[in-house]
C-alpha cells in the first residue's frame, strides 16, 4: 500500500545551528536537510546564516558559500551554474527547481532546502537517480532507422524541426518526475514525466523510423497511463517545458492508431 | 523491489521488467467515451428525477415504466457503472501495490459493479414489463 508516513529512520530532527561568521554584513537564514549514511543518525535540519553581501544572488551561490566558508561537509551536486546541466536540482522553499536559477530574492524569509522528494538519499542533498536514468534509457533516446544512413545528414523540414521545440530542451534534472504524486506512488512501473517527454521527443521526430515500436513500448497501464494530468510536472519544470502536454500527445497518438 | 533478487538486478533490467502490457489505450478511450455519455445522460436523469419530485408511487412507476424514460435510465446505469468500474480500477492500481490485496480489490469492485448494474436494470425492466 501507499506509505503515508515516514519510516522511523527518516524522521527529521533539529540539527546544528551554525553561528554567524564574524564580520557578516547582511545575513539570510538557510535551513538545509542533512543526512550522512555513515553516522547512523536520523536526518536533521541544519541552520546557516549566509552573508548575502559576500556571495552571489542565487541559492546555489549561497550553498557554495556555506560549503566554502562554514561547513565543508555539506554535500550537493552542481556543475554549470547556469541551468543547462540539471545537476543542482533540489527542493527549495517547497518547490523542485534548480538552485542555480532560483534567486534568493524569489524566496520569502528563511530559505528551506531539501533533496528532491521521494528518492533514496545518498547524502545530504544528493538523491539516487539510478532508476530515473534507467527509465530514460528504456525509452531508447536516440535516432532509430532501418534505411541505410545517407552520405550527409538525415534531412528534416523546418516545419518538422519545430515539432521538437519544447521537447529537446529537457535537461533531465528530475524536477518534474519527483514532483509527480503518481510517480511517488508507482516509480517502479510508471516512467514519469521526464522519460515520457523524452519519449515524445523521439516519437515526433520525422527522421525516426521506429515510431510504432516506440508507441508499442509505452502502451501499458503503468508505464504511460499512470499520468492523471495532475500538472505538477509543468509547474515544476525549471526550463518552462510542459511534460503533461507531451504525455497527452502520446496518449492521443495511441488512440489515433486504434480508433 | 524488496526481494534480494530484485535489488541485485540492474536498474534498466528492473525498468524493462516484463515489457509493455500492450493495453491501456482501450481503457483510457472508454473512460473518456463514458465521461462524455455521462454528461448527456446525467442531465437527462436530473430532469427525470426533478419531474418525479413530490409525485406519488403510481405516477413514479408509470413514468419510469414508460419506454423512453426506461431506455434513458438503463443507458445511464450502464454508462455510469462502467465508468465507475474503470475509475475504481485506476484508483486501486494507483494505491494498492501488493498482488493479493490488489487482485482482491479489483475482483470486489467488478462484482460490486455487476451487482449494482444488474439489480438496477432488473428493477427498471420489472417496471417496464408492469409485473
Amino acid at each position: 500500500m501507499v506509505q503515508l508516513t515516514l519510516p522511523k529512520n527518516s524522521k527529521m530532527t533539529e540539527g546544528k545551528v551554525w553561528p554567524k561568521l564574524s564580520g557578516s554584513v547582511e545575513t539570510r537564514e538557510f535551513r538545509v536537510y542533512r543526512w550522512n549514511p555513515d553516522d547512523g543518525a536520523n536526518p536533521r535540519i541544519d541552520t546557516y546564516h549566509v552573508d548575502t553581501a559576500d556571495c552571489g544572488p542565487m541559492v546555489l551561490d549561497a550553498l557554495i558559500w556555506i560549503k566554502t566558508k562554514v561547513d565543508a561537509s555539506l554535500t550537493f551536486r552542481r556543475s554549470c551554474r547556469e541551468g543547462i546541466c540539471g545537476s543542482c536540482s533540489m527542493n527549495i522553499d517547497g518547490v523542485n527547481t534548480l538552485a542555480c536559477t532560483r534567486g534568493m530574492d524569489e524566496v520569502d524569509g528563511t530559505v528551506k532546502i531539501y533533496p528532491l522528494p521521494h528518492l533514496q538519499v545518498i547524502k545530504d542533498l544528493v538523491p539516487d537517480l539510478s532508476n530515473f536514468y534507467a527509465q530514460h534509457a528504456s525509452i531508447e533516446p536516440f535516432l532509430k532507422t532501418t534505411t541505410p544512413a545517407p552520405e550527409k545528414e538525415w534531412r528534416q523540414s523546418h516545419e518538422d524541426r519545430t515539432k521538437l521545440d519544447g521537447l529537446y530542451e529537457c535537461i533531465l534534472c528530475a524536477c518534474c518526475s519527483t514532483s509527480c504524486p503518481s510517480y511517488w506512488w508507482n516509480d517502479d512501473r510508471y516512467l514519469g514525466p521526464a522519460a515520457l517527454l523524452q519519449a515524445e521527443r523521439w516519437i515526433v521526430d520525422s527522421r525516426d523510423e521506429a515510431t510504432g515500436e516506440r508507441l508499442d513500448n509505452l502502451e501499458d497501464p503503468f508505464r504511460l497511463y499512470r499520468c492523471h494530468t495532475i500538472m505538477n510536472c509543468a509547474k515544476a519544470c525549471p526550463k518552462g517545458l510542459n511534460p503533461a502536454k507531451a504525455i497527452a500527445d502520446i496518449k492521443k497518438a495511441l488512440v489515433e492508431r486504434q480508433v | 523491489m524488496s526481494t534480494k533478487t530484485q535489488r541485485m538486478r540492474t536498474p534498466l533490467g528492473r525498468v524493462r521488467g516484463h515489457g509493455a502490457a500492450g493495453s491501456g489505450t482501450t481503457h483510457f478511450w472508454h473512460q473518456r467515451l463514458t465521461a462524455v455519455s455521462n454528461v448527456v445522460l446525467t442531465i437527462g436523469m436530473i430532469v427525470v428525477c426533478i419531474s418525479l419530485l413530490g409525485r406519488n408511487h403510481a405516477y413514479v412507476v408509470q413514468i419510469l415504466g414508460s419506454p423512453l424514460v426506461a431506455i434513458l435510465v438503463m443507458l445511464f446505469i450502464v454508462s455510469a457503472v462502467y465508468h465507475m468500474r474503470l475509475g475504481m480500477q485506476v484508483i486501486i492500481e494507483d494505491y494498492v501495490h501488493d498482488d493479493l490485496p490488489k487482485i482482491a480489490c479489483l475482483m470486489a469492485t467488478t462484482f460490486f459493479c455487476f451487482a449494482i448494474a444488474f439489480a438496477s436494470l432488473f428493477a427498471i425492466l420489472k417496471l417496464l414489463s408492469g409485473v
